[in-house]
């Protein structure tokens, strides 16, 4: 049973007490977790817990921050978003930030290569076919969809293997969900390592390694995918479903 | 044998000698092409940051004191001028947004707003103290004096060329920002800048150099103004009150909004020099004061 945790895996990504605040609101009071290349990690909470906060913070974008957020060994807490997105690291906010002003071809193209070995075009083309028919279109006027396949889309281009994606089925029609679940599988299988915030852990537990749950700024508890069901009643206490 | 009476078709229109109507028009024009100058710049500036450049004006008037000054006192002339005022000028920009304005960005609009009047008032000020109130001149460059007669009216060669300039000028700027990758990031960012940043690009370095670029872009129209209007410290202050109006009727951070808006109050205001003088100065407040009523976005503006 012990056989996630000793994997071979490296630990590529890891907070130590990490806390970040917004304005005068203290939201995480010391995130423990940890991320090991090629993983698919997952953080699971009820809404308010925290799950996006660590998101952001991990990638620079809280207005305060402290604690430590390592990447490949090296701390990345006093740099910039833009400083640490250009150590390989993209991210998909939850409200998938597709630009208005942009159409669906600038949205694709607006994110800078980071590192060598992104996918091409053609081969985020071939993940979300939807994309090409809608080059022209304004980014906003995509279906919900259509807005989270090029979200992906666009960090996928990037060149960055650590992707952090903020509830990317929220709101999404089943065939979508799965759509997106079958990429999800697709990226783990070719080394891509990814962190997920989710509210649907029925999802999460179709692609993930690890779940990390969250309850007030902190983590509480971590729970191997391969556990799941022998756990499932503290889960249930965790979420409230 | 008298002569007939030939004062019809061709040398009224609605009872209005076609030279006056096209001299008018022209003038109105030239006007236009400042203000189209300046509302750009201040579109560029607002949209990414979200700040109401006060100081326009000001920077306006520098760029046509700069270049008096690179004329006095270094013998450059105009075509040098234009080429290195808006450098200088602009670089004075980014001074202000490191050293000022990059610590205002969380606080309320206001603040901007306060501390870039009190910046204007400053700069104006210390010109005024220097260089007192009456105008200076600026001579026209050589290779635009003269001007041809175009059959229905005279037309000055500088005065065309600031036409050209401006509108160059205007459409350039346009296409680097809707049409270019350079533009999709400041377009990107004047949208959700936390999100462009986290990509990986430097938005604070951007933000610096827009407000920069803005600055330039009221610098040059300083110099293109130097040999036409005297310069004079209060020569943006004048003006920059009307290139306020313009942007309101455009829609604030509208890009083409303020090109095509900055024009067409410019003839609209010539226009009306000749059919209701009167009304001249205050047409353009009064058309401001409708397009609130019906769109108070603007012409071009889409709501915040």
């Amino acid at each position: 049973m012990a056989e996630a945790m000793n994997a071979p895996y490296t630990s590529l990504l890891a907070t130590r007490g990490l806390n970040a605040w917004y304005g005068e609101s203290h939201i995480l009071h010391g995130v423990d977790f940890e991320v090991h290349g090629g993983e698919v990690v997952t953080l699971l909470g009820r809404n308010g817990a925290g799950k996006t906060t660590t998101l952001k913070s991990v990638m620079g974008m809280v207005e305060k921050r402290s604690g430590s957020v390592q990447f490949q060994g090296a701390e990345m807490i006093g740099l910039p978003s833009n400083r640490i997105a250009r150590l390989g690291i993209a991210v998909c906010p939850e409200e998938r930030g597709i630009f208005s002003s942009l159409d669906v071809e600038e949205n694709l193209l607006l994110p800078p290569q980071v590192a060598a070995g992104g996918l091409g075009l053609a081969q985020v083309y071939e993940l979300f076919p939807n994309l090409k028919e809608r080059l022209r279109s304004q980014g906003t006027k995509l279906s919900g969809g259509e807005q989270q396949m090029l979200a992906i889309g666009r960090i996928l281009r990037t060149g960055a293997r650590m992707l952090l994606l903020d509830e990317p089925t929220e709101g999404l029609a089943p065939v979508i969900v799965q759509q997106i679940g079958r990429t999800i599988a697709r990226l783990k299988a070719e080394g891509f390592t990814i962190l997920l915030v989710e509210q649907n852990f029925r999802f999460a537990a179709t692609i993930a390694d690890r779940h990390y749950v969250m309850e007030n700024g902190r983590v509480v508890d971590m729970i191997p995918n391969a556990q799941l069901d022998a756990n499932m009643h503290k889960l249930h206490e965790y979420l409230g479903v | 044998m008298r002569a007939p009476f030939r004062t019809t078709a061709m040398d009224s229109i609605f009872g209005v000698p076609v030279q006056a109507l096209f001299g008018q028009l022209l003038i109105g024009l030239i006007n236009g092409s400042f203000y189209a100058l300046l509302s750009l710049g201040l579109a560029v500036i607002f949209g990414l940051l979200n700040i109401i450049n006060f100081t326009h004006g000001a920077q306006y008037m520098m760029g046509a004191f700069v270049a008096y000054l690179l004329a006095s006192k270094a013998g450059l002339g105009y075509w040098w001028s234009l080429a290195l005022v808006p450098l200088v000028v602009g670089f004075t920009g980014v001074v202000i947004e490191r050293l000022m304005l990059s610590k205002l960005y969380r606080l309320d609009h206001l603040y901007g707003l306060l501390l870039t009047f009190g910046l204007a008032l400053i700069i104006q000020g210390l010109f005024r103290n220097e260089y007192g109130t009456s105008g200076l001149p600026y001579a026209m460059p050589a290779e635009l004096a003269g001007g041809r007669n175009l059959g229905f009216m005279f037309l000055p060669n500088y005065r065309a060329w600031v036409i050209v300039a401006s509108l160059g000028v205007c459409i350039g700027t346009w296409f680097v920002i809707e049409k270019t990758k350079l533009g999709s990031y400041l377009r990107a960012a004047t949208e959700n800048p936390a999100l462009v940043q986290a990509f990986g690009i430097n938005v604070p370095r951007m933000i610096t150099l827009t407000y920069g670029f803005g600055v330039a872009l009221a610098a040059f129209a300083g110099v293109m103004a130097a040999p036409i209007y005297q310069v004079s410290p209060q020569m943006g202050a004048d003006l920059i009150i009307v290139v306020f109006a313009v942007v309101v009727i455009g829609g604030m951070g509208s890009i083409m909004g303020s090109i095509v808006t900055g024009f067409a109050l410019g003839l609209i205001e010539g226009l009306t020099k000749v059919f209701y003088p009167e009304a001249s100065n205050t047409v353009i407040f009064i058309i401001m004061a409708i397009v609130l009523m019906f769109k108070p976005a603007g012409l071009f503006g889409s709501q915040k």
